[in-house]
């Protein structure tokens, strides 16, 4: 077998040899791009466009796939359900991303000024962007028990407020979802925001004192304006994570997954649910293609409206 | 070397052949992961071997929450398992999607189906053709938890109104009226949309389903079941739904007095910090008592043919007989779906099992469509008058038509 290896590649080795050294490059690029270029088609692109086919048929995985046409967003857009999912979608983007900006924008921005213990109280912020989704949802739902389990209840109750009824009432449900999805991705944005902070040069702060600048004035003429690119990635990062909220839902209400009522259910997880329980894989199909459409068409129009004015 | 090596081959594949052709059919048996079940079955395949020596049985395990799903997708691959476990109210989705196969009546005579297994065995019947055998079945019963009842000097309920006075008794509220020990849990994700469907409305009069199988409890009977229920919280204040988030979880916290709960959950509570018991649903003032029953059947895999599908076949008889109930009762503690393995005098007398085999003697089995969905009617349908205030008529009707609609999606 060695042998066989050491005389049969010598044909080919002699065109590698005529190549110059620009070329080999390239290739060498090309070969090491493959390999994501392959994955990406085959694991990403083709169900991507896979799923549109879908949306057309009504496939329930154990009958082939017939083409059904618009049948089942006709469906779609008669059920109540979905509008109502729909609504609480964009209640979780509408309230969520601008709420988290703000909040974590201000603590980026008093943070960078703080010097006493700064890593640790960083660290402390960024703490529950690492833990697991499922792990908070479940503890923040002890936290919004009736008494006598439920912190929260049982500090209202002690200081002599009626008990709240949070996740059981469909007008608190969602925010009190809201509240530790907000939470758990602060710390990855006051890490960016405080890189963005640190970007701006220090001379223009210096430019502007010796002008006599007020720190409001400095930061709304200054500070916000060169944060500019750092806050359209996190609007559309963050934008995207709201659209796509589950983890802490599902987690939240495993009982009544998305409920009391479908008051707190999102998109992705009525999809989940006509996907993997009800199995109608071409209707789920079709709520998926709703969904890309969404997260296209936000994410295009975000980069429109915060794009560089030249 | 290049010759020898294939020479090697040859020999492997010629040797791999001849054994196959001497070795014993396997089949492949499915279940979800649950510690007792899968042990149990170990235990049952171990058996089955020893006495079918030209057989082996391959024991795979998924996940509950995958299991369907895994099913399904094992079907659409084409190497379905031979013998399958299922719910029986997932019958009609795996008949339909062609996954299991009528069980052949020279094998298993119809007759001594009905006359050997409890009634509810007929849910796994469809057109002539019966689909799959229990090994065990559930029942539905009330646990209490002794210690709060003795405080409270009260003695475990026999009727709605004793249910209802020791509810009250027991419960403990704080300074707010809040209640910080409920009488009963008020859980429709849990076991209680059974309670209310199968035994509630028809001790109201009503009946849950007609002889079609179409939704019949939107009714005067139907609504005062529903309004018992959600009294309870309402009205009486003895529970809450979402106390300590689940039913199970307050009971097993000593912090809710009674609560209704299936044979399945005796294992669970087993290690409860506190003496507990077990009594009969409550019968309605006229003595009416119902239950539901509920059992998980093994059925045969669509792909089994030929040697395969005889062995399955034997190994389907043997995990149905009552050698094999009596394991499972041992080792799971889920009650043996044969009569006379069953109700033996010491399984009746026995103060845990005896109030489930009771129940077992009335209990209905609901022929369910899509349990997920149908479960989630009734816990909308009692959401919708504790939540958003909506009358009880009112969310009944909605109910009854939104799971009517279920039924007949279910059937196209």
């Amino acid at each position: 077998m060695a042998s066989a290896n050491a005389t049969s590649p010598a044909g080919p080795s002699r065109f590698w040899d005529r190549l110059n050294i620009s070329t080999k490059r390239v290739i060498w690029a090309w070969a090491f791009l493959a390999l994501p270029i392959l994955f990406y088609t085959g694991i990403r692109f083709y169900p991507t466009f896979q799923a549109f086919w879908l949306s057309l048929t009504n496939w329930d995985l154990l009958r082939p796939a017939q083409f059904i046409g618009f049948a089942n967003y006709e469906k779609m857009f008669a059920d109540p359900m979905f509008w109502k999912v729909f609504q609480n979608t964009f209640l979780y983007l509408i309230i969520g991303t601008p709420v988290s900006l703000v909040i974590s924008f201000v603590i980026a921005y008093y943070l960078d000024r703080v010097r006493f213990m700064h890593g640790f109280i960083r660290a402390l912020y960024f703490l529950p962007f690492l833990t697991t989704a499922a792990a908070m949802g479940w503890v923040w739902r002890w936290f919004y028990q009736p008494v006598p389990i439920g912190v929260i209840n049982g500090f209202l109750a002690s200081i002599g407020i009626a008990q709240q009824p949070f996740l059981r009432s469909v007008d608190q449900a969602l925010i009190s979802i809201l509240i530790p999805a907000i939470w758990a991705g602060l710390g990855f944005q006051i890490i960016i925001f405080m890189a963005g902070l640190r970007a701006i040069p220090n001379t223009f702060y210096e430019a502007a004192r010796i002008d006599g600048l007020g720190d409001g004035a400095i930061l709304r003429k200054i500070t916000i304006p060169l944060l500019k690119p750092t806050t359209v990635f996190l609007v559309v990062f963050s934008s995207i994570g709201f659209l796509r909220i589950f983890d802490q839902v599902y987690n939240m209400t495993t009982n009544d997954p998305g409920g009391p009522l479908n008051s707190t259910k999102p998109l992705v997880l009525m999809i989940y649910q006509t996907a993997f329980s009800s199995y109608q894989m071409g209707y789920a199909a079709a709520q998926t293609v709703v969904l890309f459409t969404i997260l296209l068409i936000v994410s295009l129009l975000q980069l429109y409206v915060l794009r560089e004015k030249k | 070397m290049f010759t020898k090596a294939k020479m090697a081959g040859l020999a492997a594949g010629v040797s791999l052949l001849a054994l196959g052709s001497a070795q014993a059919v396997e089949i492949e048996y499915w279940q979800y992961v649950f510690d007792s079940r899968v042990q149990a079955m170990d235990k049952l395949i171990e058996n089955f071997e020893a006495a079918n020596p030209d057989i082996t049985v391959k024991h795979t395990t998924f996940p509950y929450a995958d299991y369907q799903t895994r099913v399904v997708a094992a079907k659409v691959a084409g190497q379905g398992p031979d013998v399958v476990q299922l719910f029986y109210g997932w019958t009609d989705q795996f008949v339909n999607g062609g996954l299991i196969k009528p069980l052949d009546p020279a094998v298993f005579p119809h007759e001594e189906i009905e006359a050997d297994f409890f009634p509810i065995v007929s849910a796994m019947k469809r057109g002539d053709d019966y689909y799959g055998l229990p090994t065990a079945v559930r029942s539905l019963a009330l646990f209490y938890n002794k210690a709060l009842f003795e405080e409270a000097g009260v003695e475990p309920p026999d009727t709605l109104d004793e249910l209802l006075a020791a509810a009250e008794a027991t419960t403990k509220r704080d300074g707010g009226g809040n209640i910080t020990t409920a009488g009963i849990t008020l859980d429709m994700a849990g076991q209680d949309h059974h309670w209310w469907r199968e035994d509630l409305v028809r001790q109201f009069g009503g009946a849950p389903y007609d002889a079609d199988g179409n939704v019949a409890y939107d009714d005067e009977a139907g609504a005062a079941a529903l309004k018992f229920y959600t009294d309870l919280q309402t009205e009486h204040n003895v529970g809450l739904v979402g106390f300590m988030d689940e039913g199970q979880a307050a009971f097993r916290a000593g912090m809710a007095a009674m609560t209704i709960d299936g044979t399945f959950r005796l294992g669970a509570f087993a290690n409860n910090p506190f003496e507990w018991g077990v009594v009969e649903l409550p019968a309605n003032a006229d003595g009416l008592r119902s239950n539901y029953s509920s059992y998980f059947a093994n059925a045969i895999g669509a792909t089994a043919e030929g040697e395969e599908l005889e062995a399955a076949q034997k190994f389907l008889a043997y995990i149905s007989s009552p050698e094999a109930m009596e394991i499972w009762l041992e080792t799971v503690g889920e009650l043996p779906a044969r009569r006379d393995v069953a109700l033996t005098e010491t399984n009746l007398a026995d103060p845990i099992l005896g109030p489930f085999l009771k129940g077992l003697e009335y209990a209905h089995t609901t022929q369910f469509y899509d349990e997920a969905a149908q479960r989630q009617t009734a816990i909308d349908m009692v959401n919708r008058v504790l939540l958003e205030g909506q009358s009880i008529e009112d969310s009944l009707a909605q109910a009854a038509q939104a799971e009517q609609a279920i039924i007949d999606a279910g059937r196209q």
